[in-house]
């Protein structure tokens, strides 16, 4: 296990540097001035000059990414550009509001998604596989920002529930911080619990007719039974898998339904550093969310030996 | 039958409490703006944002701009101007203190002038003040200005957001924690979501009737709509015109149409072939039909203009019948200058509604004189780095939104590339008149000049169509200078 866990590490690292380097350079080549933007159109060469000095821009790019680097490990990611505050208070402001979004939207697309998943495979063929498959094609095909914009002129506008967007901080108001975040993680969990059900049914319709299944119910469990207490655990493989990639996604791919709930979220931050060309609180953020999707995929990796204990047996034994 | 006595003592309490709730007026307001400010030192970025939160609310100057463009007492109370026009000596407003309960002196006036001409100087709009020969604090109450060269912009100048009086305690961190004299403080900054101000009770002029404000960033139109239809906000200073209808057919809504200072403009690269001759611009220029425009882009809001000049302003003169809408004079100047068949260019659109949207409705009308335009879209870093500074373009559509900048038309190195000496003559004379007649005699001409040279496409003046609460009033309808200010705005029933 030691051996296992030390090459996942080295790889972690190796993967952190070159996220780093390739962003870097990318970053690097863009065109635009942060300076130019901040100043705007009717600066002088001179004052734009004299801000670019200020910002550290004008040194070789070699020194600023050794600089950069070096920041990091002590922890420290520097100013951003255009807002002079701490990119790694930035960042971490907003994963506030991020982070537990995702995690209502994942556990919400679980609670809605795996149970209809199972329906649907008990009782497939029926009406109600039937009407489960299409509403879930439906659930895939409508865009989360549409549906977002449905969830706020029922429940804000016409019912005034819930807020139609903003975000109350965590600090200041819980309540009001965890109300703000129940639409839109609706909004994100639809398209998700839909290909979730999918999946699901997908892999426990394979699975019913596997040998294992004929056996239990030869050992006197009722098909109901049977499915529960292994099938389920074996369909549960490809639907880790999936999860793990739709958290990685609600992560860093929710600046449309940010933009619909204008919550100060993530994806939002990235986009406006972008167009600012505040390249260093972009660059920040993108080894944050490297960090996070490995990290993501290294936990995907762990369950699987948790579900499926053949995994665990072959690595033991190496 | 018993008398109903619990029913009626419910409902006197709960009438009292009705008129209690309708008789306290609301003190505070939440404004909904499209963008968010990426700093809010107003002397250290351009961003029209930063304006929007801090001018008149945070910091004051010298002198303020009102919502007609005039010039009023700002912590300068009075000021005397010596014969010259060379030496200012201004009174200073007494009992000022900065929101950190410094107080406010002439050392502090000395200190922001200084720091906006140092040479490490970051101030977007540093060209402005460089005619400023000297700053003293005569006393603690008392600031002499000595310039270089009259200048008839002055008092004005020194009331734009880029000259607003600083601490030198608190100059340093003004980006991220703004201190000023003005009558509201800067309370918080949930960046991404909102600001909130409160007022200043020590604050040393007329408090205003506002408690508290904030600010709420909201970029997407449809969540606009919905934060103003679940009235999470209580108004916009600037809102999509396509929305318009719907808020002013509803009475809970008011819909204020105004002017800015922002001129939308087909820029035009002077110095690149073919337009570097004047039939060609004079031909684009009578192919641009201003009103098809203006409906297209912005649903009627919005004032054509004929030259680089805001229409409210008292210089102003309407030159759009220079070249009007007409396409034979148009096919004729092509011919003239060689392109009877027309010819192709490109057109540089940065991410804005009327150049996206404006960019498709010139190129179809320059089609029509056999102009074949490819349309090129870019951010906005991009069009500053290729359009502004490096200058390799052929047209594009932006808006200059600085007040009364007319001048930058004398430069030749600006992205224009437009040198004309006798339009240069014209400017540098207006930059030193101060005597009100003359000066507008020099702005017709220059306004005229330019639109002779046919310099660029002058298309419609940017209009602020602002929706707010129908209880809310003392908003201003134009907006001279970039800002929302806060001093007059109350709720009333």
């Amino acid at each position: 296990m030691i051996p296992y866990v030390l090459k996942r590490l080295a790889g972690f690292v190796a993967t952190l540097l070159a996220a780093a380097a390739v962003t870097f350079l990318l970053l690097d080549a863009l065109p635009g001035d942060p300076a130019r933007f901040i100043l705007g159109i009717n600066a002088s060469p001179e004052a734009v000059q004299a801000l670019r000095l200020q910002l550290g821009l004008e040194a070789p790019p070699l020194e600023r990414f050794i600089r950069w680097i070096g920041g990091m490990l002590q922890g420290d990611f520097g100013l951003s550009y255009t807002q002079g505050a701490p990119v790694s208070a930035l960042i971490a402001e907003r994963l506030a509001v991020t982070f537990p979004l995702a995690l209502a939207a994942m556990v919400i697309s679980i609670a809605i998604g795996l149970p209809l998943g199972i329906l649907a495979a008990r009782r497939r063929g029926s009406l109600a596989d039937t009407g489960l498959m299409m509403l879930a094609q439906l659930g895939v095909a409508v865009p989360n920002f549409w549906f977002g914009m449905l969830l706020v002129l029922l429940f804000s506008v016409t019912l005034r529930w819930l807020p139609p967007g903003g975000f109350v901080p965590w600090d200041e108001n819980a309540w009001g911080a965890i109300r703000s975040l129940v639409l839109p993680s609706f909004a994100l969990a639809l398209p998700q619990a839909a290909i979730l059900a999918r999946v699901m049914r997908t892999a426990l319709v394979d699975v019913q007719s596997a040998d294992y299944i004929r056996t239990a119910r030869a050992k006197g469990l009722t098909m109901g039974e049977a499915v529960w207490r292994h099938g389920v655990r074996n369909a549960l493989l490809p639907v880790l898998t999936i999860l793990g990639l739709q958290f990685a996604f609600l992560v860093a791919g929710t600046i449309i339904v940010e933009n619909v709930f204008y919550l100060p979220g993530l994806g939002r931050l990235i986009f406006t550093a972008i167009s600012e060309r505040d390249l260093i609180l972009v660059r920040g953020a993108i080894i944050v969310l490297v960090v996070g999707v490995t990290l993501t995929m290294l936990v995907v990796d762990l369950l699987y030996g948790l579900v499926d204990p053949r995994l665990r047996v072959r690595r033991a034994s190496r | 039958m018993q008398f109903p006595i619990k029913t009626v003592l419910y409902a006197a309490v709960a009438s009292l409490v009705l008129i209690g709730a309708a008789q306290a007026q609301r003190t505070d307001i939440r404004i909904g703006v499209v963008l968010e400010p990426p700093a809010l030192d107003p002397t250290a970025g351009a961003a029209e944002a930063i304006d929007i939160v801090v001018y008149q609310n945070i910091f004051e100057g010298l002198t303020r701009v009102d919502e007609t463009g005039a010039v009023q007492p700002g912590l300068a109370t009075d000021w005397t101007i010596s014969e010259d026009g060379l030496t200012y000596t201004f009174n200073l407003a007494e009992g000022v203190t900065f929101h950190d309960g410094t107080p406010f002196s002439a050392e502090d006036v000395v200190f922001t002038f200084e720091r906006i001409l140092a040479d490490d100087s970051v101030n977007a709009q540093k060209a402005l003040y460089a005619p400023i020969e000297s700053v003293t604090a005569i006393d603690a109450a008392t600031v002499e200005i000595v310039l270089e060269r009259p200048s008839g912009m002055f008092l004005f100048d020194i009331g734009r957001g880029d000259a607003v009086i600083v601490s030198p305690a608190t100059a340093d961190t003004n980006a991220t924690d703004p201190v000023g004299t003005g009558p509201f403080r800067f309370v918080q900054w949930n960046r991404g979501s909102r600001i909130q101000l409160a007022r200043y009770e020590e604050y040393w002029g007329e408090l205003p009737a506002l408690t508290e404000a904030s600010y709420h960033f909201i970029g997407d139109t449809a969540a606009g709509i919905n934060a103003l239809l679940a009235e999470e906000v209580d108004g916009f200073n600037n809102f999509a015109s396509e929305s318009i209808a719907l808020f002013e057919a509803d009475p809970r809504f008011k819909v204020l149409v105004g002017t800015t200072e922002g001129e939308i403009i087909m820029a035009t690269n002077n110095r690149q072939p073919p337009f570097d001759d004047l039939r060609v611009r004079q031909a684009l220029a009578h192919a641009i039909d201003r009103q098809a425009l203006i409906d297209g882009v912005s649903n009627g809001f919005g004032v054509p203009i004929g030259s680089h000049f805001a229409p409210h302003h008292p210089y102003y003169v309407d030159l759009t019948g220079t070249y009007p809408h007409d396409l034979e004079a148009a096919r004729a100047l092509l011919a003239e200058a060689g392109f009877p068949d027309g010819f192709s260019t490109a057109m540089k659109l940065p991410p804005v509604n009327y150049a996206r949207l404006g960019g498709q409705i010139l190129a179809s009308q320059f089609a029509e004189i056999g102009v074949t335009v490819e349309l090129i879209n870019v951010e906005w870093a991009q069009w500053l780095t290729d359009v502004l500074t490096n200058k390799d373009y052929d047209l594009s559509i932006v808006a200059h939104v600085e007040p009364f900048d007319i001048g930058i038309y004398a430069d030749p190195d600006y992205y224009f590339g437009y040198d004309d000496a006798d339009f240069q003559a014209i400017i540098s004379e207006l930059s030193t008149t101060t005597d009100d007649a003359r000066r507008r005699e020099l702005a017709v001409a220059a306004q005229t000049r330019l639109a002779e040279q046919a310099v660029n496409g002058f298309l419609y003046q940017l209009p602020q169509i602002g929706v707010w609460n129908a209880k809310v009033e003392g908003q201003w309808v134009d907006s001279p200078i970039e800002g929302v200010v806060l001093r007059d705005i109350r709720w009333v029933d």
